[in-house]
Parts: C-alpha cells; sequence; structure tokens
C-alpha cells in the first residue's frame, strides 16, 4: 500500500529544474538555426538581433552551405567509411572474439593474444598518428581505405573485450551439440554464434558508429593529401571560405549535424542502451 | 584426434589473418614511433640518429611542458565538473518525474553530436554572445580565461554520456536497501552519502577513467576553439603532436612527445584500474 502512494507522487520541483536545466542543451541548437536561417543584413550589434527569429524563414544559406562544402560528396564519403567499417568490424571482431573467447581459458598462446590486442586500448592516436601517415602514403592508401583499415584496427581492442565477455553467456553445449550433428567449427560459428551474438552485435554497431561518424583527427591526417572530405572534416576545410559570413557556417554546421540527430531519433532507445552496455561491461 | 585438429586449425585461422591487419596498423606503427624518437626526422628527407637527445630537449622544452601543464589542468577540471554535474543530473533523471524518458533522451544530445562542429557552435557562442551579454572581451582571447571555456564545451557533451552511466548506477541499487536505509531514517544527503553512493562506485570509477581518458586525449575542441591559442596557452598535448609534428618540421621530436604521452596514459590508466579495483573490493 505504502509503496504504490509512493510511486504515484510526482516529484513536480525536480521536472521543473530538469525542464529548466534543458536550456543548456537546447540553447546552442537554438542558436544554430536562428543564425541559419537569417541573412547577414539581419545580424544586428546586439544579442536580440543575433537571437530573434527570422522575419521570413529562408533556405537560401543551406542551399549555399551545400553548394560550398560539397555536401552531399562529404556525406557520401562519411556514409561509406562508416558503413565499410561497420561491416567489416562486425565481422572481423565477432570471429577474433570469438576464437580467443573460447580458448583463452585453456590455451596460453590466445590468452596472451587477448592480453596483447586488449593492451591496444591504452594506445593514444597521438604516438600511431605520425607513424600512420608515412605508412599509409607508402603503401598507397592515403584515403578511404587507409581510415578504414585504421578504424578496423582501433575499434578491435573494446568490440573484442565485448564480444568475448557476452561469449560467457552463450553455452558450450551449444556448440558441442552442433559438433555432434556433424558441423564444422566454422559453420558452428557463422550459422549458431554469430546470430546469437545479436544483441552484442547492436552495441558494437552502435559505439562503432557514433564513433566513426564524429571523428575528425583520423580522417583530417590519413586522407588530406586525397583532397578527400567527410562531414566533420569538410567543416574545417571550408573554414576560410565561410569566412566572416556565420550565417552561411552555421547552415553547414547544422547540416552536418542533422544525419546523426535523426538516426537518433529513429534509433533512441538501442543507441541507448548500447552505449550503456558497451560502457559498464 | 584428427577431428580435433580441424577445430584448432579453423581457430588459427580465424585468429591469425587478424592479428596481423591489427598488427600492421598499431603494433607496426607504435614501433615506428618509438624509432623515429631517436632520430631528427623532419617528416621528409633524410635523417640521423640523435640517441636519447629529443627525449633529453623535451624535458628542457617550455612549450611541451605547457602543454602537459594545460592538459592536465583541463583533464581534472573537466572530470571533477561532468562528475559532479551527470551525478546531480542523474539523481534528478532517475527520481519520480514527470516526462522520464523524454528528458533522458533530450539530455544525452549533446553526446552524439560530432565534438567538431559543436566547438563551432560554442566558438560564436564565446566570441559574440557572451561578451554581448556580460559586456566583456571574448574568454577565448585571453590567457587566463580560454582554458574555462574549453571545460565548458567537454562538459557539456560528457555530461550526457556520464549521467547515462550513473542512472544505469543508480538502478542497479535494489529498492529494500532503501527501505531499510528509511527505517533507521536515512534521508536526502545523508542516504546517498551511506547507501547510494558507496553501491555505484564501480560506475563512478568507470566514469574518471572514461572522463580522464578522453579529456588527456582532447584535440576536437581546441582546434574548433582555439587552436591552441592565444599565445599558445590552450595547446594539448595531441594538439601539439599533430601541429608541430606534421607541419612544423618537428617530426622526431614529436615522436618522443608522443612516446612520453603514450607512457603517461599507460601509467595513468593501470593506477586508475587498481586504484579503483582495490575500492571495489572493500565493499
Amino acid at each position: 500500500m505504502k509503496k504504490e502512494k509512493v510511486a504515484e507522487r510526482v516529484n513536480w520541483p525536480i521536472t521543473i529544474l530538469l525542464i529548466i536545466g534543458l536550456i543548456t542543451v537546447v540553447f546552442p541548437l537554438y542558436m544554430a538555426l536562428v543564425i541559419a536561417l537569417k541573412q547577414p543584413s539581419e545580424m544586428t550589434n546586439s544579442i536580440g538581433g543575433i537571437l530573434s527569429l527570422p522575419k521570413a524563414l529562408s533556405f537560401a544559406n543551406f542551399a549555399e552551405a551545400m553548394r560550398v562544402t560539397d555536401f552531399w560528396r562529404s556525406l557520401f564519403n562519411s556514409f561509406l567509411i562508416t558503413a565499410i567499417n561497420l561491416v567489416i568490424s562486425l565481422l572481423l571482431h565477432a570471429t577474433i572474439g570469438y576464437a580467443v573467447g573460447r580458448n583463452k581459458a585453456k590455451n596460453k598462446f590466445y590468452n596472451f593474444i587477448y592480453l596483447y590486442i586488449v593492451s591496444g586500448m591504452f594506445v593514444p592516436f597521438a604516438i600511431l598518428m605520425m607513424p600512420l601517415v608515412k605508412q599509409t602514403a607508402q603503401m598507397g592508401i592515403a584515403n578511404v581505405v587507409g581510415v578504414i583499415c585504421c578504424y578496423v584496427v582501433f575499434y578491435m581492442p573494446m568490440n573484442m573485450l565485448l564480444y568475448s565477455g557476452y561469449l560467457v553467456n552463450i553455452p558450450i553445449a551449444l556448440e558441442e551439440a552442433a559438433r555432434v550433428d556433424g558441423a564444422t567449427t566454422w559453420r558452428t560459428y557463422w550459422s549458431i554464434i554469430f546470430p546469437i551474438m545479436k544483441p552484442m552485435h547492436a552495441t558494437v554497431a552502435v559505439l562503432t558508429a557514433l564513433g566513426t561518424w564524429n571523428d575528425v583527427m583520423t580522417p583530417l591526417v590519413i586522407m588530406s593529401g586525397s583532397g578527400m572530405n567527410t562531414l566533420p572534416l569538410a567543416q574545417m576545410t571550408f573554414q576560410t571560405q565561410f569566412g566572416t559570413n556565420y550565417n552561411l557556417a552555421f547552415a553547414s554546421y547544422l547540416l552536418a549535424l542533422l544525419p546523426i540527430l535523426i538516426f537518433y531519433l529513429v534509433c533512441q532507445k538501442q543507441i541507448l542502451n548500447g552505449v550503456v552496455n558497451g560502457a559498464v561491461k | 584426434m584428427k577431428n580435433m585438429n580441424d577445430r584448432e586449425r579453423t581457430y588459427l585461422w580465424m585468429t591469425l589473418p587478424i592479428l596481423a591487419l591489427f598488427f600492421c596498423f598499431n603494433t607496426l606503427p607504435l614501433i615506428k614511433g618509438v624509432i623515429y624518437s631517436f632520430t631528427n626526422f623532419k617528416g621528409y628527407g633524410s635523417y640521423d640518429w640523435v640517441g636519447f637527445r629529443n627525449y633529453i630537449d623535451l624535458f628542457q622544452d617550455g612549450r611541451v611542458g605547457k602543454s602537459y601543464l594545460f592538459t592536465v589542468k583541463l583533464a581534472v577540471a573537466s572530470t571533477i565538473v561532468v562528475n559532479v554535474l551527470s551525478l546531480l543530473l542523474a539523481l534528478g533523471l532517475n527520481s519520480k518525474i514527470k516526462f522520464k524518458s523524454a528528458l533522458r533522451g533530450l539530455y544525452f544530445i549533446p553526446n552524439i553530436l560530432g565534438a567538431l562542429v559543436v566547438g563551432y557552435i560554442f566558438n560564436y557562442f564565446f566570441t559574440y554572445i557572451l561578451p554581448a551579454m556580460t559586456g566583456t572581451t571574448s574568454m577565448l582571447a585571453s590567457t587566463s580565461w580560454a582554458w574555462v571555456a574549453i571545460v565548458v564545451v567537454c562538459a557539456w557533451q560528457s555530461i550526457a554520456m556520464n549521467t547515462i552511466i550513473y542512472i544505469s548506477g543508480i538502478q542497479t541499487v535494489p529498492e529494500d536497501v532503501y527501505e531499510a536505509g528509511s527505517i533507521d531514517g536515512a534521508t536526502g544527503w545523508y542516504k546517498f552519502k551511506t547507501l547510494t553512493f558507496p553501491l555505484i562506485m564501480p560506475f563512478f570509477s568507470i566514469n574518471m577513467v572514461l572522463c580522464m581518458k578522453n579529456f588527456l586525449m582532447v584535440f576536437d575542441q581546441i582546434m574548433a576553439l582555439t587552436k591552441g591559442g592565444p599565445a599558445q596557452s590552450t595547446e594539448s598535448i595531441s594538439f601539439l603532436i599533430y601541429n608541430n609534428g606534421m607541419s612544423g618540421g618537428q617530426f622526431g621530436f614529436q615522436s618522443a612527445n608522443a612516446v612520453v604521452f603514450f607512457i603517461l596514459i599507460v601509467i595513468l590508466s593501470v593506477a586508475q584500474m587498481t586504484f579503483s579495483g582495490k575500492k571495489e573490493e572493500q565493499l
């Protein structure tokens, strides 16, 4: 009886406080939006002039920003890198996570590999950066291919850790049953274990995709010679062209944020779950 | 017996190619980085071995020392700010409030946005809006205040992530602990200090590690907000390595810097893990 009563009572002061606190989240985005919708002539020097709603709704800045930053091509590059990296990461990291996870308890070699790859988490990009630039140039992959190779390797420690951790929940009897039925190890993995790891695929996909999509440093150093941009990188490359036309710049920034915002609105639940799973495990 | 061998061979085939890829793009560049750190390589042309000279120079270089001080200051300040605020926010979002899931969803938005673009948006805010509001000059142009602006931007994004982790931590605390506590008269701050906080200690240590590591490697925010200025007062270690190593002709010297930075990260990670491991055992 008493418990139910407590559950029913809404704590309004905290609710209101939290709604007021949302201003800190919404304000920068609101500012970006109103500036993006205005023309430079509408921008007076007072805050009121900057932050007021635009007089007429015009998307001219967005069209211009798309032209200046070659929006569709940058978007395509970002999408390509994220998608390919995601597919390769899921396949490779699940496979090595499985092979290592199943053997590391009884086999010293696999235990060593496990520790070796996990320790890759401690290696900051700063130390790999300069040698990787030289290396990808020598290998002729100072472009999208090189960036994807880097991502696949950078996310391997974390993802392998997640996969081999998840494997503990999958009873080994399942595999033995398949083996008795005559399935090879590879077949057992591919048709039984890989599909069963679906919840972990979701977590890995969310973490890898968010990280790849928003990353600037890797494409900045590796693809800088190729004349290609990712969506965030384009914002940096075209800083000089925006000049003091902040209306144009903000239209471009918003366009760069839009794809991930839409993605978040659509799969909010999966993203929140994925992020928590990844961090807590 | 043959079956056994087949299985082992399959496992080996699953591992070795991926391992080779990992070696090629992680260990190999790491080794190369260490080798470059003993040379006077400019990034192009020929180079000579210089032994430990880069390392000796490193400890006498004022700019490098300043960047370490700045990065550590930024990381410590941001970690404290983020953890205090996100713990408060998590407690709020976990209490009996209306629109709970909508509020949680909205508060998480900063985390999914790219740090560089967020940095550019805040750059405008600090350059034009804030000075107009307060009648002062831009924080970003002041050597003593620019770092605070960077803390604000770092915190704005990271609070979302840490809050979500704290929320899932608070949810692991069983309801009967609070019931037992309320019989003993535990309320408010006392309840939080003696019941909630000790029980979410593991989540607290996760957040500390996450924060420290991310903030020590800060790069995008610096690039978007200050580019290391004014007067090189906000150069983070990663930014300095990128800026001087890639285009400043200090490839070898900054490689040595990167090696020292790498060792620092390893020591910190190991220390934090053993420290938080001990704390958790005490429970």
